[in-house]
């Protein structure tokens, strides 16, 4: 039997609280299983900072909260042959999105104006910070994406049965107890 | 006080006024809330108080209906409430720099009222002026033939608060167009003869008894002269005018053979909620011949048994009511309505006009069957039909203007005569709206079977690129199909015929009836509700240049789900107008589709607007790459 | 008189007057619905229980069985139509079910799941509405309403109060209350109203029970909708 290439995966969190990478986490030892079939490249679990141009995999956990989200999706788009949203922000935008209904100015006034407490408050506008967007979105609304995986956060056991429905080239499923949106 | 403010004792007074005139009857809500607007500008939350107490109604329902009717206000959209009519039609003759004009003269802003609370200016859907726009309608009286001048005459007026009673009455000029007439637009006709003739037909023993036994109690078998009069509208095989082209005398058969419940009358409803975009033909058939539509409701009301009609009046024909009123207090005094019509003991029937209130949807016949009973104009579940269970569950028949008119005809000079004209499958004539780009818009009246490119050379119309038939819910039909025929074995109308040169953008054609849909979807079903505003969105998306061939799909996908999944015909044609020009004219389509891959429907460089005027940043930083064509 | 259909090839028995859905769960078959109860009448609107009959499409809620009919339920293609339909009322409203008291128990969300509704697949509307916590009792978050009038025929049909109603038309269309203040707590409702039990979703919340059964142990956790809905009176 030849040793398969090893699948590439990428990972990321745009606008999550990388909920749903601890729970990528919790699919525990069968994490020894996965790595005899892929290999991690630019993801928090590796600390490799940009995308290999040969991806297959790419798991983007979190929604679009500002530019540099939106670059960082765009990179894995290019990069990666499959794209999975991974959790609720990914998909509906989640918490964050719950500002959408608010303007953006009401809000950064609110913040860094108005609110009791704040002396000379003004809005940070060093370059280095990404500016936030006027919406937050959902990352299917930005970029073609292939799979999606709900929950808040999925469980490993969603997780786990996600990828490895795709590394057996089957349409991934979530049956009754796997299917979850919180 | 502010100028849409009125005292609540004031209020009151015009609430109890109107609400008595209709007798406090809460199936009259839409009526009486119209006219409560006409009094005091809106509908104040003092006159829903009032309505509550005299209707005895819960508020909730007041409102629910208030809230479905586009021209019915429970906020203050000021003393003048301009609308301009926003058909492709108005568009293609410059609506949108006139509307731009009249704001900009007014100080006010689009779609809002001014800071004084005077007037307000807006869009609405086709108003039925095709052949003489752009059109608009003050407080919901029509104006035609806009031109810049005039709207600076307008501004002046609107500015100088003069009252609308006391505008130059040449503005509320509309004009019928008629072009071409046939039997219905020619008829010489007295009124009251097609019910004598009605009459007349009836075998000669025992006249009286038969009559009134079959108009009181709509004896299944036709004995006498209702019998006689439902067999020449079958023998006519006249079809309903409104479009579907259900056989006439079926629909009257089925109603007069529905079992009357006590209590229970039937009840005959002529359909005058034209609304279909570019159509226009009731209107000139109700402003030049309204005796012959009444005289076939009164022939349908002997032929099924029926004591009670109902003209249901789109909102923006408001300025033919009182026309219309005096025109059946006519008929009173001539014994044509009322009790004993023609004296003919038993035979009894009346008319009265409802005015409708901007709602597209009411012109689906269940739809407005609830408007007429003062509800939301959402279609009902089917079966049951109107003929067995209808106006307030009572055996009705809902047809269009023309075939009423038809029926008259037909009850005066027979269906065999009737069934001689036309082609075999499509008896009679058919009056088209013709408007877009030719040199003679308005009214024709043709025998069926005529082609569209007949009706385009007798029009004065070169160039042509395409015609929509029936409008935005009808079909599309591009030049190699000009040989087709208007008739129900090829192309069934409602009349509407819109020409579009090749000069014209088929897909902002379509774009703008999607638009439409949109605004008139009732939203009682989640597939139109939510379907038809994915669509229009997807249709902004390829105008403002981030279409892709994944849109294309996506609209597919809809027009599928919208077809079999739709509540009523609203749903299921709504994809119509996208379907048909992608087909037929996909080159349009194909300079939109300017992106290869997915592209996001919005700007994402715009997406950072708010948060570069906070930090006022605009380095490379602050913008986002973007495909996006323009603004959404 | 008693008569039978088929509904994906099994025989379904039917009285006279019975409509599709009716017979089906008597039968003890499920046909996802969202506006259907089977304590109120009909109303037709969410069109999640539509169904192919002799290969037409109409809703099985109000289409009354006759004999011999050939209806078609859970097949691809009408599965397909309903997650899309099921995506739609997703995007239309707020549905951030992580945060909602009602995940778990709630119709929208396990419709959902029994259709494999992986995301929302359109873009999200994220429409501004309001929240009314004026009353003493019970929440209205509008964010999730479906506009399935079950409130609204409850309150009016067995509670006698007309305490909701729909206004507004198409997108715009709206859930109100029965008071010109626009307030809950102005108007006669009281948790013990049958419009207080009968949202599918998370719109008319108790107060203070947010949460209170622990995650695996709710309504949908232990079984999916078609296995638990209340309509299989069959079982």
């Amino acid at each position: 039997m030849t040793a398969k290439k090893k699948l590439k995966v990428a990972t990321t969190s745009l606008a999550g609280c990388f909920g749903c990478h601890m729970s990528f986490l919790d699919i525990d030892e069968r994490l020894f299983t996965l790595l005899e079939h892929i290999e991690f490249d630019r993801s928090p679990l590796t600390d490799i900072k940009t995308c290999s141009p040969d991806c297959d995999i790419g798991i983007i956990e979190g929604g679009l909260c500002n530019a540099e989200n939106v670059h960082v999706l765009r990179e894995f788009r290019k990069n990666c042959k499959i794209l999975i949203a991974m959790g609720a922000c990914a998909i509906n935008g989640g918490l964050p999105a719950q500002r959408n209904h608010l303007p953006l100015t009401t809000i950064l006034e609110e913040v860094y104006h108005t609110s009791p407490g704040l002396a000379n408050g003004m809005v940070p506008n060093d370059p280095e910070l990404p500016l936030p967007l006027n919406q937050v979105h959902p990352i299917h609304e930005v970029v073609k994406i292939d799979y999606f995986m709900p929950g808040c956060p999925p469980s490993a056991d969603a997780i786990w049965k996600v990828l490895t429905d795709l590394l057996a080239g089957k349409e991934p499923e979530l049956g009754h107890g796997l299917m979850h949106y919180d | 006080m502010g100028l849409n403010e009125m005292h609540a004792e004031a209020v009151a007074g015009v609430v109890d006024r109107v609400i008595n005139r209709y007798r406090r009857d809460p199936t009259c809500m839409l009526q009486i809330l119209r006219e409560v607007q006409e009094a005091c500008d809106w509908v104040p939350p003092e006159a829903i108080d009032r309505m509550q107490a005299m209707l005895g109604v819960p508020r909730t329902k007041i409102e629910g209906v208030a809230g479905f009717y586009s021209f019915i206000y429970t906020e203050p959209r000021g003393k003048y409430r301009v609308l301009f009519s926003d058909n492709i039609t108005d568009r293609m003759q410059g609506n949108r720099a006139l509307m731009e004009r009249l704001c900009s003269n007014l100080w006010v802003e689009r779609g809002k009222v001014s800071e004084d609370g005077l007037v307000s200016v807006g869009k609405t859907a086709c108003t039925g002026l095709c052949d003489q726009g752009p059109g608009m309608l003050v407080n919901n009286y029509a104006i035609a033939g806009l031109n810049l001048e005039r709207i600076d005459e307008i501004a002046e007026l609107i500015r100088n608060k003069v009252p609308l009673a006391d505008w130059p009455p040449a503005y509320f000029r509309i004009e019928d167009n008629i072009r071409r007439a046939d039997i219905l637009l020619n008829a010489d006709f007295t009124p009251g003869e097609a019910l004598l003739a009605a009459r007349a037909r009836a075998p000669s023993d025992g006249l009286n008894a038969s009559n009134m036994r079959s108009w009181r109690e709509g004896l299944p078998s036709g004995i006498g002269g209702p019998g006689a009069t439902l067999d020449e509208i079958k023998r006519s095989g006249l079809r309903g005018r409104g479009g579907a082209g259900f056989t006439t005398g079926l629909k009257w058969e089925a109603c007069r053979n529905a079992q009357l419940k006590a209590g229970h009358q039937r009840i005959v409803v002529c359909n005058a909620d034209e609304g279909e975009p570019g159509t226009f033909k009731d209107r000139v058939l109700l402003s030049k011949c309204p005796d012959l539509v009444f005289e076939g409701m009164t022939v349908a009301a002997y032929a099924i048994g029926a004591t009670r009609g109902f003209v249901y009046l789109r909102g923006e024909y408001r300025y033919l009511l009182d026309h219309l009123n005096a025109v059946l207090a006519h008929r009173r005094r001539q014994n044509l309505l009322g009790k004993d019509i023609c004296g003919l003991p038993g035979a009894d029937f009346d008319i009265e006009i409802h005015v409708g209130a901007g709602a597209y949807v009411c012109g689906e016949e269940s739809a407005l069957i609830e408007s007429l009973e003062g509800k939301r104009g959402t279609p009902r579940n089917r079966p049951p039909f109107p003929v067995t269970n209808g106006y307030l569950d009572q055996p009705t028949i809902v047809n269009n203007v023309e075939t009423f008119a038809a029926a008259a005809l037909i009850a005066l000079r027979g269906g065999e005569w009737y069934a001689g004209i036309g082609t075999k499958q499509s008896a009679g004539t058919k009056i088209l709206s013709v408007s877009g780009d030719c040199e003679r818009p308005g009214i024709y009246e043709y025998p069926f079977g005529v082609s569209i490119r007949q009706v385009l050379a007798d029009c004065g119309a070169t160039d042509t690129q395409a015609v929509q038939v029936s409008g935005p819910s009808g079909i599309c039909v591009a030049e190699n199909e000009f040989d087709r025929i208007i008739g129900f074995e090829d192309i069934p109308t409602a009349g509407a015929f819109t020409i579009f040169n090749k000069s014209r953008d088929m897909f902002e054609v379509a774009r703008n009836y999607v638009h439409f849909f949109q605004h008139e979807s009732c939203g009682f079903c989640t597939p139109c509700r939510v379907g038809t505003s994915l669509l229009k969105n997807l249709m902004d998306k390829l105008h403002y240049g981030s279409g892709s061939p994944y849109d294309f799909a996506e609209i597919e996908k809809l027009n599928q789900l919208l077809q079999s999944m739709s509540h009523c015909g609203l749903g299921h044609t709504a994809c119509n107008p996208v379907l048909d020009t992608i087909a037929k004219f996909r080159p349009a389509y194909d300079k939109r589709m300017m992106q290869q891959d997915f592209t996001p429907a919005f700007d994402l460089d715009r997406e950072l607007s708010s948060a570069r005027q906070m930090t006022g940043r605009d380095d490379a930083g602050a913008h986002l790459e973007t495909e996006h064509g323009g603004q959404s | 008189m008693s008569y039978t259909f088929t509904l994906d090839g099994k025989v379904v028995p039917f009285v006279d007057g019975q409509t599709i859905i009716q017979a089906a769960s008597a039968a003890g078959i499920f046909i996802p619905h969202l506006c259907y109860h089977p304590e109120f009448k009909p109303h037709g609107s969410c069109k999640l229980c539509t169904v192919k009959v002799n290969g037409r499409h109409t809703a099985s809620c109000t289409m009354r069985a006759a004999p011999g009919m050939v209806v078609e339920s859970e097949t691809e293609e009408i599965n397909a139509e309903r997650r899309a339909l099921t995506q739609m009322l997703f995007v239309e409203g707020n549905h951030f079910c992580p945060s909602c008291e009602k995940s778990g128990n709630c119709q929208l969300q396990a419709t959902a799941y029994h259709l494999g509704m992986m995301s929302a697949h359109y873009d999200h509307f994220f429409p501004n509405r309001a929240v009314d916590a004026s009353h003493p009792e019970a929440l209205l978050d509008f964010n999730r309403c479906i506009l399935c009038s079950l409130c609204v025929r409850a309150s009016r049909d067995v509670d006698g109060k007309n305490v909701f109603g729909l206004s507004g038309r198409g997108i715009k269309t709206h859930l109100i209350v029965n008071a010109k203040s626009g307030r809950l707590a102005d108007t006669d409702f009281t948790l013990a109203d049958k419009a207080a039990q009968v949202c599918p979703v998370g719109v008319i919340l108790k107060k203070r029970q947010g949460f209170a059964v622990p995650i695996g142990e709710r309504k949908y956790d232990k079984a999916p909708i078609s296995e638990t809905a209340e309509t299989t009176e069959g079982r």
